[in-house]
């Protein structure tokens, strides 16, 4: 009996893969899957019990997740009241920060000094969690649709030409895009944004551009040859220029570059050079996940 | 401002209760999205524009983008098993 | 329970239950997609709780002017603002892993439910010890 049910099911999984495909995007939420399952099997004592532990469990996460938000509202009406400056957590950190961060680093805008100056490993080690997620993401897709889908559907379809108003809008609006991302990558030091922004910036007008004219096409402006040097390039850089910061200039000694004037383009020593390497790191990461997530390949 | 602030927290967790209870996932998606752009006027509110800037490019954009590319790409599996299984 | 410390520190307060909905959400709902929404939303309560506890009412965000002539004393504290931009950064590539994971899956076993992934996994594994015997 058990073993029949064994073949059954895995006979049915089988059977259910076109009828799953069948379901469009209408039919995409759980519901349906749900229903889907229960005409598998849902008759016998077994799963009965398996219903009921199920019911258990439901009841025992809402349980937990209840407890956790009271016991931590309870944590924060002990908290000292909001936006107070007397509040333990301005301390003499954040005030060396503010008070000195404009001599000591140079940039105006005193986060990106915090960021790229004062604390620029912890950013080193962040850029790196970007790239080591671009590659994740990499080994995952690569080649997933030229087993499953692609050689059905892109022959039969091969990149449907994209809408006309997304062309023209693209041609109009990339570039703009594209220099207001370099605004904001060329601008951390001294405003609001920096590598983190300015780059999703770019990367996004990358993906419109490439949605608009098709991975072909922007295959040539952007391999993965491109991507790999780049990253590649703009790692190192910041990992060296930061290395010989530590040499030279670590708990401020003397720098050998100097910080310029405060609000000039060319000031706060390393933290343009390095917010542009987060930008390119931070761009082709963005532009990576999409090609990926779309074709399978940068 | 405090008015707006307390207006936009309700709005976040509305938002967030609307995602447990919605059956439909690209709706899910989509009120995802939302609540990106709402946290994007509350880091503002906080005076904190690195933060809106950076959540308006990376959380509205890029991560709703990524969250409809999964669905599609997860659509796209299903229509490739249907060609392969009509071709046998 | 002090309800008028609450409503007062209501930013913290509503982090945190943002964060305990995600929880739910996390635990209760079997969609991997909704899994991955519900991460993101405690990701978002932890930013919010951070950025709240730098804000000092009546400040201005940390941006000096070139002369600096402004007062260290007029500005937010920065440093949850710095640990909140590293996050949000490292949440989105959190978010494509977990994405990329969902679509091997899919790929796999064509469905969202964990529930029936795990079973399937458990069906498949047991098939390939049969196999082997």
């Amino acid at each position: 009996m058990k073993n029949d049910l064994d073949r059954d099911l895995s006979l049915s999984l089988e059977e259910s893969s076109p009828q799953a495909s069948r379901l469009d995007a209408a039919h995409l939420h759980a519901h349906d899957t749900r229903i889907h399952r229960q005409d598998r099997a849902f008759s016998t004592r077994e799963n009965q019990a398996h219903a009921l532990s199920l019911g258990g469990y439901r009841a025992l996460s809402v349980l937990v997740a209840v407890g956790v938000i009271l016991v931590l509202l309870w944590g924060v009406m002990d908290l000292p009241a909001f936006g107070r400056d007397t509040n333990p957590v301005e301390n003499e950190v954040a005030e060396r920060y503010l008070a000195q961060g404009l001599q000591e680093g140079g940039a105006t805008n005193l986060v990106a000094n915090m960021i790229l100056d004062y604390r620029a490993f912890d950013t080193l080690g962040e850029s790196n969690v970007l790239f080591t997620a671009a590659t994740a993401v990499l080994l995952l897709l690569r080649g997933l649709q030229t087993r499953e889908a692609d050689r059905s559907l892109a022959a039969a379809a091969p990149e449907a030409p994209a809408d006309p108003i997304l062309r023209a809008g693209a041609r109009a609006l990339c570039p703009v895009i594209l220099l207001y991302g370099l605004y904001i990558i060329l601008n951390g030091h001294l405003g609001p944004g920096g590598g983190f922004s300015g780059g999703a910036v770019m990367g996004a007008a990358l993906i419109l551009y490439r949605e608009a004219y098709g991975s072909e096409k922007m295959g040539h402006l952007f391999s993965f040859r491109t991507y790999r040097a780049i990253s590649f390039f703009a790692l190192a850089f910041y990992a060296l220029s930061k290395a010989y910061s530590f040499f030279t200039g670590a708990n401020h000694l003397p720098s050998i570059i100097s910080t310029g004037t405060p609000g000039a383009i060319l000031s706060a020593g390393l933290i343009l050079p390095l917010n542009i390497a987060v930008g390119f790191v931070v761009c082709c990461t963005m532009y990576g996940f999409f090609a990926l997530f779309e074709k399978g390949e940068i | 401002m405090e008015m707006v602030m307390t207006l936009l927290l309700i709005i976040v967790l509305l938002n967030a209760i609307m995602v447990v209870r919605t059956k439909h996932l690209l709706a899910a998606c989509i009120i995802f999205m939302a609540q990106s752009l709402v946290m994007v006027l509350i880091w503002i509110l906080l005076q904190s524009p690195d933060l809106a800037i950076t959540e308006a490019a990376v959380g509205a954009g890029v991560s709703s983008l990524l969250f409809f590319l999964a669905l599609k790409k997860i659509q796209a599996i299903d229509q490739g098993k249907e060609n392969s299984a009509h071709e046998k | 329970m002090n309800l008028q410390i609450l409503l007062e520190n209501r930013v913290e307060a509503a982090a945190i239950i943002l964060f305990g909905i995600g929880l739910t959400t996390l635990l209760l709902n079997r969609n991997l997609i909704k899994k991955i929404i519900g991460f993101s939303f405690m990701d978002s309560a932890i930013f919010l709780f951070l950025a709240s506890e730098g804000y000092i009412a009546g400040h201005t965000a940390p941006i000096q002017d070139a002369a600096g002539s402004l007062s260290a004393a007029s500005f937010i504290n920065p440093i949850p603002a710095g640990l909140v931009l590293t996050g949000i950064v490292v949440s989105v590539s959190v978010t494509a892993v977990m994405l990329s994971l969902t679509v091997r899956l899919y790929q796999r076993f064509h469905t969202l439910n964990l529930d029936e992934i795990v079973q399937l996994a458990r069906e498949a594994n047991e098939e390939e010890e049969e196999a082997n015997d």
